[in-house]
């Protein structure tokens, strides 16, 4: 018995101090720079909570939360509807059932990145150039140069990136439904509508949560299609907190002052994820 | 029983399909086309399928190092991430009523929800200190971040398995080593292959990590390659899509042939 304990502590014990290393004693250290001032270089000292207060004063940082936010909640939203409806199609009875599927997943697989610059592509030349073509003036001009609009640039991109994998966790979701449900709900008269509150919507209750906070989380955190499609531009109307994070700890020698700000990043993304917890486990419950 | 086709729900996804395919149409006919053709109608097909675009592209990006260094990277962050997160958490699954594994469970599972901006600074001071700022720090970095996440879904598999069926292989005689690799291990295989997808596509495809962490441009991975590309020559679209494509098409071909084990993996990680 001492022999088979010692084997399971030979292996929890080196993950335990490689993961400390590598990720926890970072963490550590960031929280540490948040109340300093270094630059990433040459001497530093303590100032207290300084840079706490000053992101709360910092127009840019502020900006980077309101955008963030707004891009968040949309994305997810539309997210969750778009992949709820296609899964529920590709779950139908359908042809072309695998053939579907497989495009539908196709996005997952590529990279962020290189989606977004084929899709800056698109919105520089290619959508003006049917715009034009067709009179239709709101197409005809780049969103992405427009500071008001070009968020909605990096919404439709993101979505088209992630309906794929919620599509796939919704679909896990309604294959376990039993068909008979259905037909008894059926011979009940009821209707399309009744039978996807009543009978859809509460079964995947769980998956629908899951998607919700892995969605917001995701989306928390967007980098990739802001670096591919718009750069944080113009101006500064799309910068994210993880490129304000990225631009100000690396180009700007603001190492301790972004720091201070990623910590209240995680706070925040902590609270919004234990929110959403909360309230969609407790929604659960209730059906 | 109804079992006829539902017409109108499959035109709608086929139609659905289009917003996937066009811009997937765009990116290959671009990729063959000149730029005295761009001026045309983009929908169009190529006049000729030519890969000068290509062939240029390939000497621009260096393509073939970064296609080198991603397929490393990638492949031993799948190798060692299958082997060693699922043993620890074999580990931990099997204590898990004793508080110490308990807590590393939580502790693990909690660091998901860190965001990567507040390591992002540190990590990269420490990495480049360590001398640990290439691709074998790369690897180390993927493995020991993934066994977040994957102590989650594989605890909860582990846990399902029945405990009688390690006890028999006690009494035979095997060690704990051993009832892990011979016993636990091949029964793990569904899982294994689920977080082999995840943690693949992780891995070939992530940006920020290696943005930050690499300073060596010969180190450079496929999404680096694209980034430094485009900031560098991002008038000639026809070149840049060719670059855009090759970095896309192994992935593309690897699903072509395994979409089916693919779309049910990353279905099986989900239902845990």
């Amino acid at each position: 018995m001492k022999k088979k304990n010692s084997v399971y502590m030979l292996i929890a014990i080196p993950a335990f101090i490689l993961f400390f290393i590598f990720h926890t004693y970072p963490t550590l250290q960031g929280i540490f720079y948040s109340f300093t001032d270094w630059k990433g270089y040459g001497d530093w000292s303590f100032v207290g909570i300084k840079n706490y207060l000053n992101v709360f004063k910092d127009e840019r940082a502020l900006d980077a939360y309101g955008f963030t936010f707004k891009f968040a909640i949309i994305s997810t939203i539309l997210v969750n509807i778009f992949s709820l409806l296609v899964a529920m199609g590709l779950n139908g009875k359908i042809k072309f059932q695998k053939t579907l599927r497989a495009i539908y997943f196709l996005p997952y697989i590529l990279s962020i990145l290189i989606v977004g610059f084929i899709f800056n592509f698109i919105f520089t030349h290619f959508l003006p150039g049917i715009g034009e073509s067709l009179g239709i003036e709101f197409l005809s001009k780049n969103i992405l140069g427009d500071p008001k609009l070009a968020w909605l640039g990096i919404v439709l991109v993101a979505v088209w990136q992630s309906v794929a994998f919620n599509t796939i966790l919704y679909l896990a979701g309604l294959v376990t439904i039993s068909e008979d449900i259905y037909e008894a709900a059926s011979i009940d008269g009821a209707g399309v509508w009744t039978k996807f509150w009543k009978i859809t919507f509460p079964l995947i209750a769980p998956f629908f949560t899951i998607n919700m906070v892995l969605a917001m989380k995701g989306f928390l955190m967007v980098f990739d299609q802001i670096v591919a499609l718009t750069g944080g531009g113009p101006g500064k109307s799309t910068e994210s907190i993880s490129l304000l994070i990225y631009r100000g700890g690396f180009e700007g020698g603001e190492f301790a002052y972004q720091s201070a700000n990623a910590v209240i990043y995680f706070i925040v993304i902590v609270v919004i994820s234990i929110i959403q917890l909360k309230f969609l486990e407790k929604r659960e419950v209730e059906n | 029983m109804n079992k006829k086709t539902n017409w109108p729900v499959t035109t709608l996804l086929i139609v659905g399909t289009l917003l996937i395919l066009i811009p997937l149409y765009l990116t290959i006919t671009i990729a063959f086309k000149t730029p005295q053709e761009m001026a045309g109608n983009l929908l169009a097909l190529p006049k000729s399928w030519s890969f000068d675009n290509f062939t240029q592209a390939i000497e621009m990006t260096n393509f073939f190092s970064a296609l080198g260094n991603t397929v490393f990277v990638t492949v031993f962050v799948v190798i060692f991430t299958v082997l060693t997160n699922s043993l620890v958490a074999y580990a931990i699954a099997r204590n898990m009523h004793k508080k110490a594994y308990k807590f590393l469970f939580y502790y693990f599972v909690s660091a998901m929800f860190i965001p990567f901006p507040i390591i992002m600074l540190p990590i990269v001071k420490q990495t480049a200190a360590w001398g640990m700022d290439n691709l074998v720090g790369l690897i180390i970095l993927y493995v020991v971040f993934n066994l977040s996440f994957n102590t989650f879904i594989y605890v909860g598999y582990i846990r399902s398995i029945p405990k009688e069926l390690e006890e028999a292989a006690v009494i035979d005689g095997a060690s704990t080593w051993g009832v892990f690799w011979r016993v636990i291990f091949p029964l793990l295989a569904p899982m294994n292959a689920t977080v082999a997808i995840i943690t693949c596509l992780g891995a070939w495809n992530d940006f920020m990590l290696p943005l930050v962490m690499l300073s060596d441009r010969d180190m450079a991975t496929l999404p680096l390659v694209q980034y430094i590309f485009q900031s560098q020559f991002s008038t000639d679209y026809n070149l840049a899509f060719a670059s855009y494509l090759m970095a896309l098409a192994p992935m593309i071909i690897v699903y072509i042939f395994a979409q089916k084990w693919i779309i049910s993996g990353v279905m099986k990680g989900s239902i845990k």
